[in-house]
């Protein structure tokens, strides 16, 4: 399985990124943003960061990239894209998902760790979990409120394209465990056909059992036995 | 020449030069200054550039270790950590920007402290800060605190280097004068560090980065190099404004030319922007600069010599390159859409040339003006008042009589109470290397392909070195090195920012000369010398200092990091043993003034031989993995270090303390005696700790257990005096902060 993981001026957990697919296996290589070849990856991952400053809206120029109209037609040929983070933003700017960010309802930098309900395991990237599973795993964003009109909610929720959701230790779903303010708790959302996947959360940053965080990891074995590389 | 202002004395005397320096600047000239000229002597003769009054001092600091690679002098220190690579690393204040605009005055004092350790080489990997506010209660705080914290997050976080930890205090001397120190540092290998030196004559002068603009104009160098009068408001024009989008790109584009060995030397501009950054590296290479400022990018049309030479326009490098190489650094920086420009060339003359459109603007030897700056022996005494501090009666202390109520009260205060609302604002997991995140007494950094960690701890109590400067200095060096040896690492070396209010005060510069002496003391004993700092001095408003805060922070290593000791009590059945004993001390303790309202007596004892036996205990206690936890007891003294090591999200676990002891209660539970550390080990091997405890000349004593209560009991002398529902204390601990801000 190779990654290509894009790398916008102001990217900043590309290296990350990389680091994590490797750790469990896979191949990665950098996707330099002002590229249009991507160089045969079978998932592009855009990382986490302030592309281009954030200056704009978040996202907001990243999408111009020479590198992101080759990452769109990958898209609508059924590629797997996946967008973390800043790279969430950059998908939902692009319209390769449905919906907008809002600064944070607490109108500050959230960077803490929170718990996040897997909610379906038919996707490329989360095969690997148990349905229901509460994940801890670190969030760090100004903007990360999830919003989209009455309309795409209904959709996204119907089609069970909600693949994550922040909640309670315990799994519960509240406004307690909602800290961003998303609508319906949305965390993490797919495209239509499950292979494009957007989350604010960072699987990449738990993914190592030394810093007492690693329940992101199944998202690249998930990966990894999608490809079939690993029993 | 052009002579576009005439200079006088009065010119001079506007700029900051007294008249005894403007003199020596003529004769280092050999003539009278031009304006451009006495704007790039006043600025690097500045206190803060210049160190004039502090320079004399920090020669006593012990310099030299067998991990040092770089000692002071450079634009960071750097250390071997071992497998080939090294630490490079700084702390920095960025105090009066930071007082007259919060946000971008911190911003910029992160910004700053990035470059000088990207400079060298080094990717930054960890950033500190040290931070001092005024009382919770004054009308200024909410809105400094929140604009600080807010400015650290938004440079930090876009950047992408994690901010991992540092210290938050309220003291009513800071009301008009907060700290805000930036600590940084990164790793790189031994091979790859970089120097700002300009040599080899021929080779190009590379303008990199942001354009320069008129901000910033007597920003750092001259604001930090005066006390504020109240007109600190109408200084705002002169901090400088951060785009960490540039910096960002800017440390790529860096590490790219360094990486491909496509440069002989980087500066970055900090304060004293072109005009150091040239001086320096010419000075450092014993050669001359040529420098064309009309090709400099600007911002603006029509900005003169004068302005160019002395803005401190954020985000810019200096460059030398061999002629050849000029094209393929341009390449790079145009990579990342960064202006690279070559503005000029070295050469064989020592002297730093200035050229506007052909036209010679400036002359000035380079060496001199650093070499030669002044050096001020300024006279110092011991203030009146500083013996009537030293007393204390505590016979005429009441002992209270409800401990419960005094332990919530204190938990729940300004200083001891849980920072999550800052530190929250921080990416502190970006870059994946951060094995104990901000709250642990020292974060703790897994450098990835290698088996150490490396540990960094910030640390100072005004109150002790305000009481006893000398030392006060010993406590803030032998406490962050106790931070960092809890995790299992050893000490190495520390840099320091030295805050202070005026030098030209007998009284100030007794409290700086005593805390200097007290950090050489005890930096010698423990073997961990000094390897980069700066100092800070006119930290007044009016008439009113602060109270001396000479800011460490300590750096260690721990060979295997799988092997790293946490803070919190991990397991049901533990042993909770204390290592090191409580004397009768109480003077300078957060109880005194919390409970009672008094900050006098002498802080704590020192006792430099017990501190590295147990400095080097903790070490072998991890390496040998005998101990479970282990927390340091400093502000708040036992009762409070206990319950920090049961304060975790939910709590899970309580702890049954028994106490024996002589000494007053009060004492017992909130004294602050040094060498003093909490440990927890499992019943199979407290043998084990016992007899390291021996070999190594530590008190061992048990005093408690961990179990499931969710609840700290303590007795004292068979008598039940505290007995706290600890998730009950979570939240007050954890809800202050926010109350402090007015959320």
């Amino acid at each position: 399985m190779k990654c290509g993981v894009v790398v916008f001026p102001g990217s900043n957990c590309d290296r990350d990124t990389v680091y994590a697919v490797e750790s469990a296996g896979g191949e990665a290589f950098y996707l330099w943003h002002k590229e249009t070849n991507l160089r045969g990856a079978d998932c592009i991952i855009l990382p986490g960061g302030f592309a281009y400053g954030d200056y704009l809206r978040t996202g907001a120029i990243a999408r111009f990239s020479p590198i992101m109209k080759s990452v769109i037609d990958f898209a609508d040929k059924g590629g797997l894209v996946f967008g973390i983070c800043n790279g969430f933003q950059v998908l939902l700017e692009s319209g390769l998902l449905p919906g907008a960010m809002m600064i944070n309802k607490t109108l500050k930098f959230l960077g803490q760790d929170i718990f996040i309900r897997v909610e379906e395991t038919d996707t490329p990237y989360t095969h690997d979990y148990y349905q229901g599973s509460v994940l801890r795993i670190p969030v760090a964003h100004f903007e990360g409120n999830y919003y989209a009109d009455g309309d795409t909610l209904n959709l996204l929720e119907k089609e069970e394209r909600v693949i994550f959701r922040y909640c309670e230790r315990d799994g519960k779903i509240s406004e307690k465990g909602n800290l961003n303010g998303s609508l319906n708790n949305i965390a993490g959302i797919c495209s239509e056909n499950r292979r494009v996947l957007g989350m604010m959360p960072h699987p990449e940053r738990a993914s190592a059992p030394i810093l007492g965080k690693s329940d992101g990891f199944a998202m690249w074995k998930s990966l990894l036995k999608y490809f079939g590389e690993v029993a | 020449m052009s002579e576009e202002n005439k200079v006088t004395l009065q010119t001079a005397l506007e700029q900051g030069l007294t008249e005894e320096e403007f003199n020596k600047a003529c004769s280092i000239l050999g003539r009278t200054p031009n304006f451009t000229e006495l704007g790039v002597f006043a600025l690097m003769w500045s206190e803060h550039c210049s160190y004039k009054s502090s320079k004399y001092h920090l020669k006593k600091f012990p310099t030299e270790g067998k991990a040092v690679v770089q000692g002071p002098g450079e634009n960071a220190g750097v250390i071997d950590i071992g497998d080939g690579l090294v630490a490079v690393f700084k702390v920095e204040s960025h105090n009066h920007p930071s007082y007259v605009e919060p946000y971008q005055g911190a911003a910029t004092g992160v910004g700053g402290i990035l470059r000088d350790v990207f400079t060298m080489g080094a990717r930054p990997a960890a950033n500190l800060n040290s931070l001092r506010f005024g009382e919770p209660g004054h009308k200024k705080t909410p809105h400094l605190v929140k604009g600080v914290v807010a400015g650290i997050g938004g440079y930090g976080n876009c950047m992408g280097i994690p901010t991992v930890g540092g210290e938050v205090y309220f003291d009513k001397s800071y009301n008009g004068n907060i700290l805000v120190n930036a600590f940084t540092l990164g790793v790189c290998g031994i091979d790859e560090i970089f120097k700002a030196v300009a040599s080899g004559v021929g080779n190009k002068v590379i303008y990199a980065g942001s354009r320069t603009g008129r901000d910033g104009i007597h920003g750092a160098g001259l604001l930090a190099s005066k006390a504020f009068q109240e007109d600190a408001e109408e200084k705002r024009p002169t901090v400088q404004v951060g785009d960490p989008f540039q910096e960002k790109k800017l440390l790529e584009a860096c590490l790219e030319v360094m990486r491909k060995k496509l440069i002989v030397g980087i500066q970055d501009m900090g304060a004293a922007g072109l005009s150091s950054s040239s001086l320096e590296m010419a000075g450092r290479a014993g050669t001359g600069i040529i420098m064309h400022l009309d090709r400099v990018p600007t911002r603006e049309a029509g900005m003169t010599p004068y302005e160019l030479m002395l803005s401190e326009s954020q985000e810019r490098m200096l460059i030398v390159a061999e002629p050849h190489m000029v094209d393929k650094v341009r390449e790079v920086f145009e990579k990342w859409d960064l202006n690279a420009v070559e503005v000029g060339e070295v050469t064989d003359d020592g002297l730093l040339k200035l050229y506007m459109h052909d036209e010679l603007v400036a002359e000035m030897p380079a060496a001199p003006l650093s070499e030669e700056a002044p050096v001020y022996k300024r006279p110092y005494s011991r203030p009146s008042w500083q013996s009537s501090l030293a007393n204390l009666d505590l016979d005429k202390i009441p002992v209270p009589r409800n401990f419960n109520e005094t332990f919530k009260k204190m938990i729940s205060s300004a200083n001891l109470c849980s920072r999550e609302w800052v530190f929250n604002q921080y990416d502190s997991t970006v870059g994946t290397d951060t094995v104990f995140e901000p709250g642990y007494d020292a974060a703790l950094m897994r450098v990835k392909g290698h088996p150490m960690g490396i540990a960094i701890s910030s640390d100072c109590n005004s109150r002790y070195c305000y009481l006893d400067p000398r030392t006060g200095g010993k406590l803030a060096i032998i406490e962050s090195a106790r931070n960092v040896a809890c995790t299992g690492a050893r000490p190495i070396a520390f840099t320091n920012c030295l805050n202070f209010g005026n030098p030209e005060k007998p009284e100030i510069m007794w409290q700086f000369v005593e805390a200097v002496e007290g950090i050489s003391d005890a930096a010698a004993a423990l073997d961990t010398p000094v390897v980069s700092g700066n100092v800070s001095f006119y930290n007044e408003t009016g008439d009113s200092g602060i109270k001396p805060t000479p800011t460490i922070v300590m750096v260690g290593v721990i060979e295997d990091i799988n092997k790293a000791v946490g803070m919190k009590f991990v397991a049901q059945g533990d042993i909770i043993a204390l290592l090191g004993t409580t004397r009768p001390e109480l003077g300078g303790s957060e109880y005194l003034e919390l409970i009672h309202g008094i900050t006098a007596g002498l802080p704590p004892a020192v006792d430099l031989d017990r501190e590295r036996n147990l400095h080097n205990l903790l070490i072998n206690l991890s390496k040998e993995q005998i101990i479970n936890s282990a927390h340091d007891i400093s502000d708040g003294g036992l009762a409070i270090a206990i319950a920090e090591c049961l304060l975790t999200d939910p709590v899970r676990l309580g702890a049954d303390v028994k106490l024996e002891s002589e000494l007053r209660p009060d004492i017992a539970l909130f004294g602050e005696s040094q060498g003093r550390v909490i440990v927890s080990v499992s019943p199979d091997e407290l043998n084990n700790l016992r007899k390291m405890a021996v070999r190594y000349g530590v008190e061992c004593e048990v005093i408690g257990e961990v179990d499931i209560s969710k609840t700290l009991n303590i007795t004292l002398n068979s008598e039940k005096i505290i007995s706290a529902d600890m998730t009950d204390i979570y939240k007050s601990w954890s809800k202050k902060f926010a109350e402090i801000v007015g959320e």
